[in-house]
């Protein structure tokens, strides 16, 4: 078979591909949105027909996913990590329905918040569903497991859980492709009350879930994923998790660790193997890349058994990401490192692309807020965002996607008046229509500012489910039509949307301001599609003409 | 055979090109590769910076640990300095001379140059003039990669033929000013080892 060369998301993507995906659905964000990125350019997924769609949010895309499960087809949805907690709930209540046809949940973490507002362990949310987690270490693995886990969804009636990190998820290796499976038939489940979590049926649910642990644990101990390599040396037994076994043989010639080692890369945690670790070796390191959850669980809370070593004790830093270094320093290896970086280095902080619609939005904004005092505007998660540093320096929030509008809402309650929020358009559909509708049933002095580039730009330009709605959506809400203005934001029309900002901040009640002019990076794209279009067109006239 | 290579450079500066030129390259020659990228932010004036490890052997981690690294290969002046504690100390830093400036504190330029040309094993080019030369300044970072060549030994067919797939849709013009622009950094390194 053939190999590839694909980053850990496209691994994914194509293992999923490979094992009769019938449907998948995400919502960008880093460091997830390769998956199915990959899915809708690739030709094999086109020719089987695999739908494929940028959902609104999380939690949508996770329910559309159910849906497909439910018809016994083999369904993904994908997300990073914060993505999970606007996808929550459905989470949590589909290993109570269980599932029909294969359905796997893609978490990508991002430890050291390379791109990100915190670094959440998604492994916590899977225990906490009682859900099967897969952690792969590598590209192949990550290919290899989604085959296995989709056999485990079907043969338990489970989702799956897959959780990645930034650095598999855009890292590039080999990998090396299967026979490929047919997609499921069409087959609802046998009981078509399942999905029905009314409290009596959900009892019984639920204790069907309980039931499937034990197994669970058992595969986790036979099915070859977990490892335990035996060693001579047993002062020490090391647990590595998923990434954390790389960086853990990179620090050995030839890759051969001298103590007994535990590679983990399959949850519920399988405690026979975990016991045998314990009980050979004096002592225990865990290497987890995120949250302590397996060494948490080893201690306990009275940390009565032998030594445990980690991110708790100090051996491993308590945040950040693992890498190859910090194993190093936790074995006590001795390392020699190049120079240290000059002491002239600056760093460059990203900013606004010259030209980009935010730019003239937040002059034009800040404009208008002369004469008012400072801290009133409350800001979400998007490229807009980049206005927290200089030059503009404005916003005052950005927390979680959509929290502008609402906390717009709670700060106009608190007496700041008028409150702004500014939400990108993305941002806006994804999780800001609620707010808005709360802010219309309370009258609320609040200036919302849609800034509308037509795309998710800040993860690199997909689709926008707000393109073309926004004014409607804002009506159909119950926002006034006299405070709904749309502005171009661009120099020359400067002093006119300056004025317009100013009028709706006068206004006592909730208006709604939407700059609109598309992203500078869209409009490039667009334009280098076209002139590969072209180059591809005389290429072939050319070829005809030979021929 | 093993390399460990650390790529360095601003966003939009093209050093994922470099990547995908040796990652093609390795494929075709069945080497073990690893290439983990950086993505965010880097598309707004952010550096940017990539792990390349390609070897005979299985690689273990994604990211090259600190003070192994064989090459540091920047487009970028600033950026080359960057990631000298991933250096090794017999390992060589391949730069291009001229600055990108984004930042108002961006620092002196001459004391830049002074602490590239103070690493033992350096190579400090004009590769945007070269590449000006070699018919667009787009392909400066092919002429980076045609300087760190001469310590890869792989052939120069190859490089040919990943150009050719890589660059290929943009057509047969822009490919051959890149094969260009590659030859004539190669030319240039070959010169300063022999010095
Ligand atoms: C719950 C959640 N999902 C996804 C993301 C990733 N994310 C951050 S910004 C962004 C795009 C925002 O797009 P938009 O609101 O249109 O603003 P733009 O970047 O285009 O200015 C996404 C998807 C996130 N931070 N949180």
């Amino acid at each position: 078979m053939q190999k590839l060369l694909l980053l850990g998301d496209e691994a994914i993507a194509q293992g999923a591909i490979d094992a009769g995906l019938s449907g998948i659905y995400a919502y960008p964000g880093t460091p997830s949105t390769e998956i199915l990125e990959y899915v809708e350019r690739n030709q094999e997924a086109k020719q089987k027909g695999v739908k494929y769609q940028w959902a609104a949010n999380e939690k949508t895309a996770v329910e559309m996913a159910m849906g497909m499960s439910y018809a016994g087809k083999r369904s993904m949805a994908c997300m990073k990590h914060v993505g999970l907690n606007v996808a929550a709930d459905p989470f949590m209540n589909s290993t109570i329905t269980g599932a029909n046809g294969g359905f796997i949940v893609v978490v990508a973490d991002d430890p050291s918040m390379h791109s990100s507002q915190n670094e959440q362990d998604s492994r916590f949310y899977g225990k906490f569903a009682m859900m099967p987690i897969f952690e792969p270490s590598s590209q192949q693995e990550a290919y290899d497991l989604v085959h296995y886990a989709y056999n485990l969804s079907e043969k338990y009636s489970i989702p799956v859980m897959f959780r990645i990190t930034t650095r598999l998820a855009h890292s590039r290796a080999g990998v090396m492709r299967r026979k490929t499976k047919d997609q499921n038939e069409f087959k609802l489940p046998a009981n078509l009350r399942q999905y029905v979590l009314l409290p009596s049926f959900a009892r019984q649910r639920y204790s069907e879930l309980l039931e499937k642990q034990d197994d669970l644990e058992k595969e986790s101990v036979s099915s070859g994923v977990n490892q335990y390599h035996d060693a001579a040396d047993k002062s020490l037994g090391i647990i590595a998790c998923g990434l954390a076994y790389n960086y853990l043989l990179e620090n050995f010639e030839d890759q051969v660790v001298p103590h007994p080692v535990l590679k983990l890369s399959q949850y519920p945690v399988p405690t026979k193997l975990v016991k045998t670790l314990y009980d050979e070796c004096d002592e225990i390191l865990v290497l987890e890349d995120g949250y302590p959850l397996v060494e948490e669980l080893l201690k306990g809370l009275l940390d009565h058994g032998k030594k445990v070593k980690g991110r708790l004790d100090g051996t491993i830093p308590r945040q950040g990401e693992l890498n190859s270094n910090i194993v190093a320093q936790s074995l006590n290896i001795d390392e020699k490192f190049g120079s240290e970086i000059p002491g002239i280095m600056v760093n460059r902080p990203p900013s606004f692309c010259p030209g980009c619609s935010h730019i003239d939005s937040y002059v034009a904004l800040n404009e208008a807020l002369t004469g008012y005092s400072e801290g009133r505007i409350m800001s979400d998660i998007g490229c807009y965002t980049l206005a927290a540093l200089p030059p503009f320096q404005t916003i005052n929030s950005c927390v979680d996607m959509g929290a502008s509008i609402t906390m717009a809402k709670g700060l106009a309650d608190a007496g700041e008046v008028p409150a702004v929020a500014v939400i990108g358009d993305s941002t806006f559909t994804h999780s800001g229509i609620t707010g808005l509708l709360d802010a219309v049933n309370d009258n609320s002095p609040i200036t919302v500012l849609i800034l509308d580039n037509e795309t998710t730009g800040m993860t690199g330009g997909q689709p926008s489910a707000a393109l073309g709605k926004i004014e409607k959506i804002c009506m159909g809400v119950g926002v006034e039509e006299d405070h709904i203005r749309v502005l171009t934001p661009l120099k020359k029309y400067h002093e006119e949307n300056v004025k317009a900002i100013k009028e709706e901040l006068e206004y006592k009640g909730v208006s709604v301001i939407i700059p609109r002019r598309e992203c500078i990076q869209t409009i490039g794209s667009k334009l280098k599609a076209k002139a590969a279009q072209k180059e591809a067109e005389n290429k072939t006239s050319v070829e005809s003409h030979i021929n | 055979m093993k390399k460990d290579i650390i790529l360095a450079g601003v966003g939009g500066q093209g050093i994922l090109s470099i990547a995908t030129v040796l990652g093609y390259i390795a494929v075709k020659k069945e080497l073990n590769l690893k290439q983990s990228e950086v993505h965010g932010m880097s598309q707004r004036g952010g550096d940017v910076s990539s792990h390349l490890r390609i070897s005979d052997k299985t690689i273990a981690s994604d990211l090259i640990p600190k003070g192994k690294a064989d090459m540091i290969i920047s487009v970028e002046p600033l950026e080359s300095l960057r990631y000298l504690p991933w250096l090794s100390a017999d390992g060589w830093i391949i730069v291009n001379e001229t600055p990108f400036k984004n930042v108002p504190n961006y620092p002196d330029v001459d004391k830049i140059h002074e602490l590239i040309k103070s690493q033992p094993q350096h190579i400090l080019l004009d590769a945007e003039n070269l590449a000006k030369k070699a018919g667009t300044i787009r392909s400066a970072n092919m002429v980076i990669l045609g300087a760190s060549s001469p310590f890869l030994s792989f052939e120069d067919e190859l490089y040919e033929e990943a150009m050719n797939a890589i660059f290929g849709k943009k057509g047969e013009a822009i490919v051959q000013k890149n094969i260009k622009a590659f030859y004539s950094g190669k030319e240039i390194a070959s010169q300063s080892i022999l010095q």
